[in-house]
């Protein structure tokens, strides 16, 4: 160790230097309190016994200005003194030194002293390290966490959260959130909310609310159904979740324009639906486990359907709101929220009231949970529509039309179908009929194809093996047919984005059929299956009929037109 | 697109998975699929969670599975359609001869 010995009187320090130096320790002496800073800028020496009284600068002077330069280190300083009174020794320390040593030297306690100041000397070191560590990886981790959540805001955040009739009020706990708040439009009109509460919060949670965006988002964009949207999502977190960790959630499928609202809650607290220009409340009770819990077979979608008004509003929250706790410990509890909306508060403003309650309740005490309170209401279409339409992408085909001609060549080892449903999926909203689109265009390009141009007829179906056969016949015909044509002529056009009609017409070349012959109205009407003949053709036009605004045939039979007429009237 | 069946453990139960568009293109595979089982095959599933159109051939060929398996008493459950498959098989009153999940 290196030890700086301060003492004007020679003696003294030449005696103290020697036992100091017996011990194995380097000496640096100083004769006056100026010199020990000096040296102890030059030498920074591990120790200082420091005279109190000294010329130029006394000792306690040195050792306050030694103390105010070394910072954060620790240099013990040990004051040599030869005063004995308390008041003395107390200033001594009082001046910034940790201990003291009265003259004459007893060498066996300033060896004593010296060893426990070395010890803590050292230990003061690695504290200092192993704090520097905690601190620098800290720092590590927020930089990364922040990265991160850029990501996270990215995937979860990319709806339609900023929409007109959605309020909504996220705390985070830490950096991330354990809730997950999800809002995106449907293309064919209305609107998907999720809020979800995975267990736990922070990194774990927000880890497991990515897929669940993904899906969300991807899906909604896609035209499922919400019932299909969280058995998805059940599925997923299922898979990925360790077992004991799930998400709460309480999702909301909004109709705007048949003022209606269905919705599934999970393991999560009542939510308030409240109507009647706020005169009348009703709480709506969680029927399922939260996702991720049960597997795909035994998930439970069902729905509760709720019709609203404009201006009615649905609230939901985290259990964070309800579980909030204010300093004493108590929770904020059901009870008080309910009493926020019984207050006969204007609907307006009930969100800021029952968020500034919260406030008030928690106070400054340290939120245990993540809070997330949300209000939806019921507007009207144009509303939601106006805000949104303006984002959406400006690249959408919507006023078009198209004439595709086949002929035989192509016919005979082209399936056109790919292509024509790639040209519609153009169109959002006609992607989420792309099921029933495609089932009314392949059924009445075969019908143009098999009965038109090929001359099959649909009789050799009414047996097993002629149904085999039919397709059989068909292989053969087609593989020889030398001339002939299909148009295929599809037609879109839409009102403000808001209505629209696809046409869709097939013309073959074929002799066409005496559809004024078949009582048209009989024709098109669905069979009952229950009957005891159960023939394996037919379904086709009655299929269509159920599925198109309307059905035509013109000319001789040989040219049909189809009309599909979005919003739908659904007629199933 | 194609059509994969596998039967359980119990050897009692085949199960039908059509993949893509259910059309006229897959009836060879998909009488392939339940013609092959042996005849200790009590039950059918078909499912159809991968498939995501259908058009009235293939409505055809559920019939001829029905009539294969035994008619009104026939045991095929169609399972894990999504809602547009789900809207043409109810179109067509199918959930009178099959279960539908």
């Amino acid at each position: 160790m290196k030890i700086l010995i301060a003492d004007d009187n020679p003696v003294d320090r030449l005696l103290l230097s020697k036992i100091v130096s017996k011990e194995g320790h380097h000496v640096i002496e100083a004769k006056n309190g100026k010199e020990a800073i000096e040296y102890f800028l030059q030498e920074s020496p591990d120790i200082i016994l420091l005279d109190v009284i000294m010329p130029l600068l006394n000792g306690k002077d040195a050792a306050k200005e030694i103390k105010r330069l070394a910072g954060e280190e620790l240099v013990p300083i040990i004051f040599l003194t030869s005063l004995v009174d308390a008041q003395s020794l107390a200033d001594c320390l009082e001046a910034g030194g940790d201990d003291f040593l009265t003259k004459p030297y007893n060498h066996i306690i300033l060896k004593a002293k010296i060893d426990a100041f070395v010890r803590m000397r050292n230990m003061h070191g690695i504290l200092q390290k192993q704090r520097d560590t905690i601190v620098e990886h800290n720092q590590h981790m927020l930089r990364e966490q922040h990265v991160a959540k850029t990501v996270f805001d990215n995937v979860a955040h990319s709806g339609c959260l900023d929409a007109e009739n959605i309020k909504y009020m996220l705390s985070p706990l830490a950096v991330f959130n354990g809730d997950v708040l999800l809002a995106a439009r449907k293309p064919a009109g209305g609107m998907h909310v999720l809020l979800g509460d995975f267990t736990g919060h922070g990194l774990p949670a927000a880890i497991g609310a990515m897929p669940v965006a993904e899906i969300f988002y991807g899906m909604t964009a896609k035209g499922f159904g919400l019932q299909m949207i969280l058995r998805e999502i059940n599925t997923k977190l299922k898979k990925i979740l360790p077992v004991g960790f799930f998400c709460c959630a309480a999702a909301v499928s909004l109709n705007f324009s048949e003022r209606s609202m269905s919705v599934w809650m999970g393991g999560v607290p009542d939510c308030y639906l409240l109507t009647n220009k706020g005169s009348h409340l009703e709480s709506i009770q969680s029927q399922h486990l939260p996702l991720g819990v049960l597997k795909t077979e035994q998930f439970n979608d069902d729905m509760t359907e709720h019709s609203m008004d404009i201006e009615d509003r649905f609230f939901m929250w985290s259990d964070g709101i309800v579980e909030a706790r204010n300093s004493q410990g108590e929770m904020f509890g059901e009870e008080r929220l309910r009493s926020i909306f019984s207050n006969d508060i204007d609907p307006n403003v009930l969100f800021d009231a029952v968020q500034k309650s919260i406030n008030e309740f928690v106070g400054e005490t340290e939120k245990d949970d993540d809070t997330t309170l949300v209000e939806l209401k019921m507007v009207d279409d144009e509303a939601v529509d106006q805000a949104v339409s303006s984002r959406r992408s400006s690249s959408v085909a919507s006023d078009w039309k198209i004439d595709y001609e086949l002929g035989a060549d192509s016919l005979r080892n082209f399936n056109p179908l790919p292509l024509v449903m790639h040209i519609m999926m153009e169109v959002p909203i006609l992607r989420v009929m792309g099921g029933q689109l495609f089932t009314v265009v392949s059924e009445l390009f075969s019908n143009a194809l098999e009965h038109g141009l090929l001359t099959l007829d649909s009789a050799m179906k009414s047996t097993p093996a002629g149904f085999a056969e039919f397709y059989a016949v068909r292989e053969q015909r087609l593989t020889a047919l030398q001339s002939g044509f299909i148009k295929i002529q599809m037609q879109h056009t839409s009102k403000n984005g808001r209505t629209g009609i696809f046409k869709l017409s097939i013309e073959d070349s074929g002799e066409g059929f005496n559809y004024k012959k078949v009582s048209h109205e009989k024709a098109l009407e669905i069979a009952d299956n229950t009957s005891e003949k159960n023939i394996y053709s037919g379904r086709g036009l009655p299929l269509i009929n159920a599925l198109c605004h309307s059905l035509e045939y013109v000319g001789c039979g040989n040219k049909v037109v189809a009309e599909i007429h979005w919003p739908q009237k659904n007629k199933v | 697109m194609g059509v994969q069946s596998k039967i359980d453990e119990s050897g009692q139960e085949v199960t039908i998975k059509v993949e893509g568009r259910f059309d006229f293109s897959a009836h060879q595979e998909f009488r392939e699929a339940y013609e092959v089982a042996s005849s200790k095959i009590t039950s059918y599933v078909v499912d159809l969670g991968n498939a995501s159109y259908l058009d009235s051939s293939a409505l055809g060929m559920l019939l001829l599975l029905r009539d294969y398996a035994g008619g009104d008493d026939a045991c095929i459950t169609i399972t894990k359609c999504n809602d547009d498959v789900r809207r043409i098989l109810s179109i067509s009153n199918f959930e009178q001869l099959f279960t539908i999940k």
